[in-house]
C-alpha cells in the first residue's frame, strides 16, 4: 500500500507522448495543472474543471480521460498522450489536424486540443464512422466558436482518408 | 436536405486577388499542435503569486464584519485584501449615467449580487489561496433582494444604491416623427410584451490577469485577455489613480473566445493590479468556471412592450417601444450601452417613419451586465420580429407578406431611419427572394402541411434583421439629454488603427489594434496587404497583440461591434496603399517611368506597359533603410506607416436625439422549420436557412464560420441557455451541467446563403457579420415554435417543460387520496410536512426539545451545542449527503412555545458551501401511550451549493431534515419499535 | 476550483483498502473512476481527509457470468462493460441504457460500481440495477453482505452503505427477457429528466423510473391495457413525488412517466 501525505510532494513518473518524465505533486494536484504548469505541456487546456467542457481531454493508457478529473498521482506509471504528440513532426500536421485546418474547423482553438484527442483516439479504432457516430462522440466537447459543422465534416473526411491509407504512419504512432 | 454547404465556400474561380478566397489560416498550425499562447500558457515573472477571490453567497446583504485572521496565517499566504484595502489604493469605476453612484470591483460594506468579490487572497499558488479563502469568516446581514426588472421599479422595491432615487438609473423618452398621430389614425394597434432572459456567450477560456506594479515609477504593467474597447483603458487608469501612460495594458497572442464577454475582465484588472501593488509582487489570477458563470458578465435581460400602429394592409406606420433594461447590480462601463447600441436601427429592416421610445435602465441584485455578442440586438429583434408575426396573425396575413410589405425600398439607400441610422446599402427584397428560392421555402411549407395533416407539431418561423457593425463611440451618449451632452462635449467616431512596416530586407509586417479571439484576423490582414503589394499572404507577417505602451491604439481599438472587416482590415489596406504609393514613386524614379505606370504583382514592381522593366519588391522596399539619400525628395520614407481611420458618417447624436449608432448595416433573412415531438416536447430543427448580405466578403470560410458560430449561440439562447436566479437572488446555473451550451448533438448545419452589396462607407466594401445570427436566430426559432404550437406568447429558453405548459391540456387527476404539495411558484423555497408516532409522551419529547444534549444528539452531524438562552442555541455542525459535506455554524431558536403541545423551531446555517434557513412548526398530539409528532417546514438554501448543486439540492435538504426528525423520533422512542418506525418514517418521507 | 488537501492511498489489495476504511470511516472516500467524485473535490463540495484509490486492486477488474448472474467488479469501467462481447446477450437492458451514461470521454474512466455508489437519482446505472433486481455486494473488514438494489438506495445520493464498507461488486440478473429503455434529457448526455427502463417479468412488466423521485423507483405492472394501464401509470407517476426544478416541471415529468411508461410497457409486451 502506498499512502501519500497531503502536505508533501511526491514523485510522479509517466510517459508523455512516449517520453519518460517525472515531476513532483501533492496528492491533490490535478493532472491538468501538473501537465500544464509543472511539465509545460500547455496544449491541454482547462475550461471548466468539472469534466463537462472537454477541453482537457487526453488519453491515459489509450483511453480517453478528462485531465481535470484526475490527480497527477493517479497517472503514476501510465502512458499519457496529449495534443503535443499528434503531429508526425514539428513541421507536419497529422491527417486529422490537416483536415481540421482545411475545413476551418477551429477559430479560437481553445477547445481544439480535447476534440483532437477524442477524434484521434476514436478514428484509430473506427475506420468508417457515420456522421451520427462523430456527433455522438463529440457531444462530450463544448465549442463556442464554430457551431460544430466544420469539425464534423473534417472528422469524416479524415476518417475517409485514413481508411484509404491503412498504412498511414499515424496508425502506428 | 442540403448539407449546409454555403454557396460562397464552394470553390470559386481563383481570382486575381487574395481577398475573397478561403485560404488556410495562418493561426491554425500552432493551435492544432498545442503551441497556442493563451494567457495561462505563458510563463510569468519569477516569484509571481496567485490570487483567489472570496465571493458573496448572498444576493443582497450588509457586511457587518470580515475576520481574515485565520486565513492570513494559512501556509503560503501573502495577503488577504478586503474592499477597504482595495479602496485605499483605487478610485471608483466611472458610471455611464449622471448620478452620485459609485461602482467598485469589490464590495466593502454591502454585497449586491451573488458572486460579488468580498476578499482577495494572494498566496504562493492557487490551491493554497483557495484553502485560505475557505477560512475567511464574513458576517452578512441579509437584505431583501430584487431580481425582476419590473419588480425593481415598484415603489416599495428594496433599493440597491443610495445614490439613485430609485432602482431606475436612467429614464429617457424619445419621439421621432409624429407617432401619436400615426397611432390615432391607424386601422390597428397591435402590441406585444416580451421578457428576454439573461444569457451569455461564455467563451471556453475564462478571464485571466497578470499584474505587476513598479513602485519606483508608480506604474502598472498588466497582461489580460481583455478584448477592448480600449476606451476602458481610460476607466482603468483613472481607477488605478495613474495617468494613462503609467498603465501598460498588454494582451496575450491568443485568446480563447470572447464574444464580447472578455470586455468584462476589466474590473478584475483593477483588483489584481491593486493586489500586486499591495503585496509588492507580481500577481496572477485565472478565473475558474464557477466564478465565470456566476459573476463574470451577462447580457442584459429586458422587459419590453412594443406597440405598432398598423394599416389594414399590414403596413407598419409607427412603433412605440417601452424597454426596461436590467443591468444587474452595478452600471459598469460601458452600460447602459446594450440599450442604446440599436437605437439608430430600432425600426429594423423596415421603413417606419414614426417612433416613440421610452428607455428605462434598472438595477437589480444580479451580476452586472456587459458586452455580449449581438449586444442589444437579440433583445430588440425578439420583440420586433415576434410583433411582425403577431401582426400577420391578427390581420390574417402571411408573415412573409408583412415582412416584405414593410422593408426599406431597394432604391432608398443610403437610407436615414427615423431614429437616425444611415443604412449604408442593401437590397432587402432581392435577399428575401433569393432566400425563399435557394433556401427551399416551398418545400418546407409542404413539409409543414404534411406534418400537420399527420397530427404532428411543425412550424415555420421568419426573421428579417438589420445587423449593425462598427459602433459609433458616441451612441452611448444618447442616454444623456442634449443639455447633458452639450456640457460633456461631443463623442463620436470609431478610430481604427493599422501599421504597416517594412524591414531592412524588405519583408512586410502588419500590426493592428484588433485583439482577436479566434476570428483569424492575422490571415485576413495578410490577404489584404498581399494584394496591395503584389505579394503572397505568406510574405506578410501580422501581429495582433496590443501593448498600450508601444502600439498605435485609440479608444475604439479592440474586437467588438463586428468592426474588423469593415474598419480594421480597411484601415490596414489604407496604410499599405500609402506605403505602396511612395514605393511607386521610388520605383518610378529607379525604373525611369511615371508613377501611374507602376504595378505591384508577383513579388515584383514593374511597369504596366513594359513588364520587363521591373524590380524585386524586396529590393525596392529596403531602399529606405539602406540608401535613404537616393530617395526622390518628395517620396518620403517607406519604413513604417500608421493610419488612423474614422468614418465621417459617425457623428454625435443631434439635438433631436437622432443617432447613427453604427457605420454599416448588413441584412439577414432567416427562416426555419421546426418539429416538436408530441411526447417529449423537444424541438428538432428540420432546416434552418440564413441569408446574409454583409457587403464584400473577404474570406468566405471565415464568414461562414462566424455565421455558424453565431447560429449555434443563437440556438442556445433560444432553446437551452439561461443565467437563472431564484426569487431571493440566489444564482442557480453555476456549472456547465446547469448552464446548457448546445453540443454537436443539438446544433444542425444551417443552410447559408449570401449576396454581396458592398458598403460605400468602408475601404473594402465589407460590413460586419459576426453578430447577426445572435440577433436573428433566437426570434426565428421562437417564431417557428410559436407557429408549431399555436402559442401567442413564448419565453426563452424554450425548454420542453415550458412548451408542455403551453401545449398540454389539464393533467389527469391524481389517484384518490393523494395530495400533491405545491411548491411556491418558481420558488427555491422548500416545503414539506410529515408525522411520526414516537414512543414517548408529549412532555418527554418537550423536555428533549429544550435540552442542548438532546439537540446535540438529534441535529445531524452536530459537534457541539452552546446554549445562548433557554430558547436559543448555537451549534457547530457538519451537514451533507454522500460525499458532499460541509461544516456550518448553526443557530437554533424556539418560539411560539405552547408546552407541551407545539413549538416553532427556527434554524439557520452558514458555511463555506452556502447558507440555509428554515422554520418548522412541530405539534405533539398524545396517541394512546405514544405521541404523534407532526411537523411542517419551509426551508431556503442559497450560496455556492445552490449555484452548483441545484438539481440535487431539494432532495439533499429533505435527506437532512429527515435525519433530524428520524433522530428525534429515535431519541424519544429509545430505539424500540425500530423496524416499524423506520418503515413508517421512510414511507412518510417518501410522501406516501 | 482546486481540491482541498487530502492523503492519497493507492490500495494494492482489497484488505489494504478495507483497513484504511475501517480506520478512517467517514473521513475517507473511495475513488475509482472519479467521474462523480472529482468534480465535487474540485468544487470543494467534498473534503475527505483520505482518498482511497481502488483501481489497482486486481481482483476488482472482473466481470463474472455465472449462475444466471453477471457480477461486475468495482474496477470495471463503464466503457469496459459496454465493450463486453456478451453484454447484449446477457444484459440486454444495460446494452440499451449504458450509452446514455455521460459521454464516451467519461465512460472511459467512470466505473459501473462508482455510479451506483454515487446514487444520483438521475443516473442510468442505479436505475438499471433496480430494474433488473440487481444487488450491491458490500464488504468491510468485519463482514460481507449483499443488499438488493431496492434496499440499497435510500434517498438523494444516499445509500445503506456504512462508512467502513465499500462496494466490491454489483450483480445483475442475467437473462434474455424482453426489455426497453428510453431517456429524455435536456441535451444528449445530460442527467435524465426522466429515464425509463422496462423488463418483462413473470406476470407482466417491471417499470423503473429515474430522474423523478429522490432515487430510482420501480413498480411491477400486471398485463394491462387501455384505461387500466393509463390509471396504473398515472398512479405511479404521482407516487414518485416529482418536483419542479431548473430543467423541468413536476407536471412535465409526470407526463413523461405516463407517456414513456406506456410506450415501454407496450413495447415489452408486444
Amino acid at each position: 500500500m502506498t499512502r501519500l501525505a497531503a502536505e508533501r510532494r511526491h514523485v510522479v513518473r509517466f510517459t508523455l507522448n512516449g517520453t519518460p518524465l517525472e515531476g513532483e505533486a501533492e496528492p491533490r494536484l490535478l493532472l491538468s495543472d501538473f501537465l500544464r504548469h509543472q511539465l509545460g505541456a500547455t496544449g491541454t487546456h482547462v475550461g471548466c474543471e468539472h469534466g463537462v467542457c472537454g477541453a482537457c481531454t487526453i488519453t491515459i493508457d489509450g483511453a480517453l480521460a478528462r485531465a481535470c478529473l484526475m490527480l497527477a498521482v493517479q497517472a503514476d506509471g501510465c502512458a499519457l498522450r496529449t495534443v503535443e504528440g499528434l503531429a508526425p513532426s514539428p513541421a507536419r500536421l497529422s491527417v486529422l489536424q490537416e483536415a481540421l485546418r482545411r475545413h476551418h474547423a477551429l477559430q479560437c482553438g481553445f477547445c481544439t486540443a480535447g476534440i483532437l484527442m477524442s477524434l484521434d483516439t476514436y478514428l484509430r479504432r473506427h475506420r468508417n464512422p457515420s456522421e451520427s457516430d462523430i456527433r455522438d462522440l463529440l457531444s462530450g466537447h463544448l465549442c463556442r466558436c464554430t457551431g460544430y459543422t466544420t469539425i464534423v465534416r473534417a472528422a469524416l473526411e479524415a476518417a475517409a482518408e485514413l481508411a484509404n491509407d491503412l498504412t498511414s504512419e499515424d496508425r502506428n504512432a | 436536405m442540403s448539407d449546409g454547404m454555403s454557396q460562397a465556400t464552394a470553390d470559386a474561380e481563383p481570382t486575381q486577388t487574395w481577398v475573397g478566397r478561403s485560404i488556410p489560416r495562418v493561426e491554425d498550425a500552432a493551435l492544432l499542435t498545442g503551441r497556442g499562447r493563451f494567457i495561462d500558457d505563458l510563463g510569468v515573472r519569477a516569484g509571481t503569486l496567485h490570487a483567489a477571490l472570496l465571493r458573496s453567497p448572498h444576493a443582497h446583504a450588509d457586511i457587518a464584519g470580515i475576520n481574515s485572521e485565520a486565513a492570513k496565517r494559512g501556509p503560503g499566504v501573502a495577503a488577504v485584501l478586503t474592499g477597504t484595502d482595495i479602496k485605499a489604493l483605487t478610485s471608483s469605476l466611472v458610471v455611464g449615467v449622471k448620478a452620485p453612484v459609485e461602482c467598485w470591483p469589490i464590495a466593502s460594506d454591502r454585497v449586491r449580487y451573488v458572486g460579488e468579490p468580498v476578499a482577495i487572497v494572494v498566496a504562493s499558488d492557487r490551491y493554497r489561496a483557495e484553502d485560505a479563502a475557505d477560512l475567511i469568516e464574513v458576517d452578512y446581514r441579509p437584505r431583501p433582494a430584487v431580481v425582476d426588472p419590473l419588480a425593481a421599479i415598484a415603489p416599495d422595491a428594496p433599493l440597491l444604491h443610495d445614490g439613485f432615487p430609485s432602482n431606475v438609473a436612467s429614464d429617457r423618452r424619445f419621439r421621432y416623427g409624429d407617432p401619436e398621430a400615426a397611432f390615432a389614425a391607424a386601422a390597428h394597434r397591435i402590441s406585444i410584451d416580451i421578457r428576454y432572459p439573461r444569457n451569455s456567450c461564455t467563451p471556453i477560456e475564462t478571464y485571466g490577469v497578470v499584474a505587476d506594479y513598479d513602485a519606483a515609477e508608480d506604474a502598472y504593467d498588466v497582461l489580460a485577455n481583455f478584448q477592448g474597447p480600449f476606451s476602458i483603458h481610460a476607466v482603468l487608469s483613472r481607477a488605478l489613480r495613474v495617468p494613462g501612460n503609467r498603465l501598460r495594458l498588454r494582451t496575450p497572442p491568443d485568446s480563447g473566445g470572447s464574444f464580447g464577454v472578455k470586455q468584462g475582465v476589466f474590473p478584475y484588472i483593477v483588483l489584481i493590479a491593486a493586489a500586486a501593488r499591495a503585496v509588492g509582487r507580481s500577481v496572477k489570477w485565472i478565473e475558474d468556471r464557477l466564478e465565470h458563470l456566476t459573476a463574470s458578465v451577462s447580457a442584459t435581460n429586458r422587459a419590453t412592450t412594443l406597440r405598432a400602429a398598423v394599416a389594414a394592409d399590414g403596413r407598419i406606420l409607427a412603433l412605440d417601444w417601452d424597454q426596461v433594461e436590467d443591468c444587474g447590480a452595478h452600471l459598469r462601463a460601458p452600460e447602459p450601452a446594450t440599450l442604446y447600441r440599436m437605437h439608430g436601427n430600432l425600426t429594423g429592416a423596415y421603413d417606419i417613419r414614426h417612433v416613440a421610445v421610452r428607455n428605462r435602465v434598472v438595477v437589480t441584485n444580479k451580476t452586472p451586465s456587459g458586452l455580449n455578442r449581438g449586444f442589444g440586438g437579440p433583445q430588440v429583434y425578439f420583440a420586433l420580429e415576434r410583433l411582425v408575426q403577431r401582426i400577420a396573425l391578427t390581420l390574417g396575413l402571411d408573415p412573409l407578406d408583412v415582412i416584405a410589405g414593410n422593408l426599406v425600398p431597394a432604391d432608398a439607400f443610403p437610407y436615414r431611419t427615423a431614429t437616425g441610422a444611415l443604412l449604408d446599402s442593401g437590397n432587402y427584397q432581392e435577399a428575401l427572394a433569393r432566400g425563399i428560392r435557394d433556401g427551399g421555402l416551398a418545400e418546407l411549407k409542404a413539409r409543414r402541411a404534411a406534418a400537420r395533416a399527420a397530427g404532428r407539431l411543425y412550424g415555420i418561423g421568419y426573421a428579417a434583421v438589420v445587423e449593425p457593425s462598427v459602433s459609433n463611440m458616441g451612441y452611448i451618449t444618447t442616454v444623456l439629454t442634449p443639455a447633458e451632452r452639450r456640457k460633456a462635449g461631443p463623442k463620436n467616431g470609431a478610430q481604427a488603427t493599422a501599421t504597416v512596416s517594412i524591414d531592412p530586407v524588405g519583408s512586410v509586417a502588419v500590426h493592428v489594434a484588433s485583439a482577436p479571439q479566434g476570428q483569424g484576423h492575422r490571415t485576413v490582414l495578410s490577404q489584404v496587404v498581399a494584394d496591395v503589394f503584389g505579394l503572397t499572404p505568406a510574405d506578410i507577417r501580422v501581429n495582433t497583440e496590443i501593448d498600450t505602451a508601444k502600439d498605435a491604439w485609440s479608444i475604439a481599438s479592440g474586437n467588438y461591434a463586428s468592426r474588423f472587416a469593415a474598419a480594421v482590415a480597411g484601415t490596414a489596406k489604407l496604410a499599405a496603399e500609402r506605403l505602396a504609393a511612395r514605393l511607386a514613386r521610388i520605383a518610378a524614379s529607379q525604373l525611369n517611368i511615371a508613377a501611374d505606370d507602376i504595378a505591384f504583382a508577383g513579388g515584383m514592381v514593374r511597369s504596366r506597359r513594359n513588364p520587363d522593366n521591373a524590380l524585386p519588391f524586396s529590393r525596392l522596399a529596403a531602399v529606405s533603410h539602406w540608401a535613404p539619400a537616393t530617395l526622390p525628395s518628395d517620396a518620403g520614407t517607406t519604413i513604417r506607416e500608421t493610419v488612423f481611420w474614422t468614418p465621417p458618417e459617425l457623428t454625435a447624436p443631434d439635438e433631436q436625439d437622432r443617432i447613427n449608432s453604427s457605420l454599416c448595416y448588413g441584412f439577414i433573412f432567416d427562416f426555419c422549420g421546426i418539429e416538436i415531438d408530441r411526447t417529449t416536447l423537444q424541438p428538432r430543427i428540420d432546416r434552418y436557412v440564413t441569408m446574409h448580405d454583409c457587403g464584400t466578403i473577404l474570406h468566405p470560410g471565415m464568414v461562414d464560420g462566424q455565421i455558424r458560430g453565431g447560429f449555434a449561440q443563437g440556438l442556445g439562447a433560444a432553446l437551452y441557455e439561461e443565467y437563472a436566479y431564484g426569487p431571493d437572488g440566489s444564482y442557480l446555473t453555476g456549472t456547465f451541467a446547469d448552464y446548457l451550451l448546445p453540443t454537436t448533438a443539438e446544433v444542425p448545419a444551417p443552410v447559408i446563403l449570401h449576396m454581396q452589396t458592398p458598403s460605400p462607407f468602408t475601404p473594402l466594401g465589407a460590413k460586419g457579420v459576426g453578430e447577426g445570427n445572435c440577433m436573428s436566430t433566437p426570434v426565428c426559432i421562437g417564431n417557428a415554435v410559436a407557429d408549431a404550437i399555436g402559442a401567442s406568447d413564448i419565453e426563452l429558453p424554450l425548454s420542453p417543460a415550458r412548451l408542455a405548459a403551453l401545449v398540454r391540456g389539464p393533467e389527469p387527476a391524481p389517484p384518490a387520496g393523494l395530495t400533491i404539495e405545491a411548491m411556491a411558484a418558481g420558488g427555491r423555497e422548500l416545503r414539506g410536512e410529515g408525522s411520526a408516532i414516537v414512543n414517548a409522551v408529549p412532555v418527554q419529547i418537550w423536555a428533549m426539545l429544550l435540552n442542548p444534549e438532546t439537540l446535540k444528539a438529534v441535529i445531524p452531524g452536530c459537534h457541539s451545542v452552546q446554549k445562548i438562552s433557554d430558547t436559543h442555541f448555537r451549534a457547530d455542525v457538519t451537514l451533507g449527503i454522500g460525499p458532499v459535506k460541509g461544516r456550518y455554524r448553526a443557530e437554533v431558536t424556539l418560539s411560539d412555545l405552547d408546552p407541551p403541545r407545539a413549538v416553532t423551531l427556527g434554524g439557520s446555517a452558514d458555511g463555506a458551501l452556502g447558507f440555509g434557513q428554515g422554520e418548522g412548526r412541530i405539534t405533539l398530539t398524545p396517541e394512546r401511550d405514544a405521541t404523534r409528532l407532526h411537523y411542517a417546514y419551509t426551508a431556503a438554501i442559497g450560496g455556492k451549493v445552490a449555484s452548483i448543486g441545484g438539481r440535487l439540492l431539494d432532495g439533499a435538504a429533505r435527506v437532512i431534515i429527515r435525519q433530524f426528525f428520524t433522530a428525534l423520533a429515535r431519541e424519544a422512542g429509545g430505539g424500540t419499535r425500530r423496524g416499524g418506525l423506520w418503515a413508517k418514517l421512510r414511507a412518510l418521507f417518501r410522501r406516501r | 476550483m482546486k481540491p482541498a488537501p487530502f492523503d492519497y492511498v493507492r490500495a494494492e489489495s482489497l484488505d489494504e483498502a478495507l483497513d484504511v476504511l475501517a480506520r478512517e470511516g467517514g473521513d475517507a472516500r473511495i475513488i475509482a473512476g472519479g467521474q462523480s467524485l472529482m468534480p465535487m473535490l474540485n468544487m470543494r463540495l467534498a473534503k475527505p481527509k483520505v482518498l482511497i484509490d481502488i483501481m489497482r486492486i486486481g481482483e476488482f477488474a472482473r466481470i463474472d457470468d455465472a449462475n444466471d448472474r453477471v457480477t461486475i467488479g468495482a474496477g470495471i469501467r463503464q466503457a469496459t462493460l459496454l465493450a463486453w462481447p456478451d453484454l447484449k446477450r446477457r444484459l440486454a437492458l444495460v446494452a440499451l441504457g449504458l450509452p446514455w451514461t455521460g459521454h464516451a470521454q467519461t465512460r472511459s474512466r467512470g466505473t459501473v460500481c462508482g455510479s451506483i455508489a454515487h446514487a444520483d437519482p438521475s443516473a442510468e446505472l442505479p436505475l438499471m440495477l433496480l430494474a433488473l433486481s440487481g444487488a450491491v455486494h458490500l464488504r468491510s473488514r468485519k463482514h460481507r453482505r449483499r443488499v438488493p438494489a431496492q434496499d440499497f438506495f435510500t434517498g438523494m445520493m444516499a445509500t445503506t452503505r456504512a462508512d467502513d464498507e465499500l462496494i466490491e461488486a454489483v450483480s445483475f440478473q442475467a437473462g434474455t427477457e424482453r426489455c426497453a429503455f428510453r431517456e429524455v434529457a435536456r441535451r444528449h448526455g445530460d442527467f435524465a429528466i426522466v429515464a425509463c427502463a422496462a423488463v418483462a417479468s413473470g406476470h407482466g412488466v417491471r417499470l423503473a423510473v429515474g430522474g423523478v423521485a429522490d432515487m430510482p423507483a420501480a413498480r411491477d405492472f400486471p398485463r394491462l391495457a387501455g384505461a387500466a394501464l393509463d390509471d396504473a401509470l398515472n398512479g405511479f407517476a404521482y407516487d414518485l413525488g416529482a418536483r419542479d426544478d431548473l430543467h423541468a416541471s413536476a407536471r412535465h415529468r409526470r407526463d413523461l412517466v405516463r407517456a414513456l411508461g406506456r410506450e415501454l410497457i407496450t413495447e415489452v409486451l408486444s
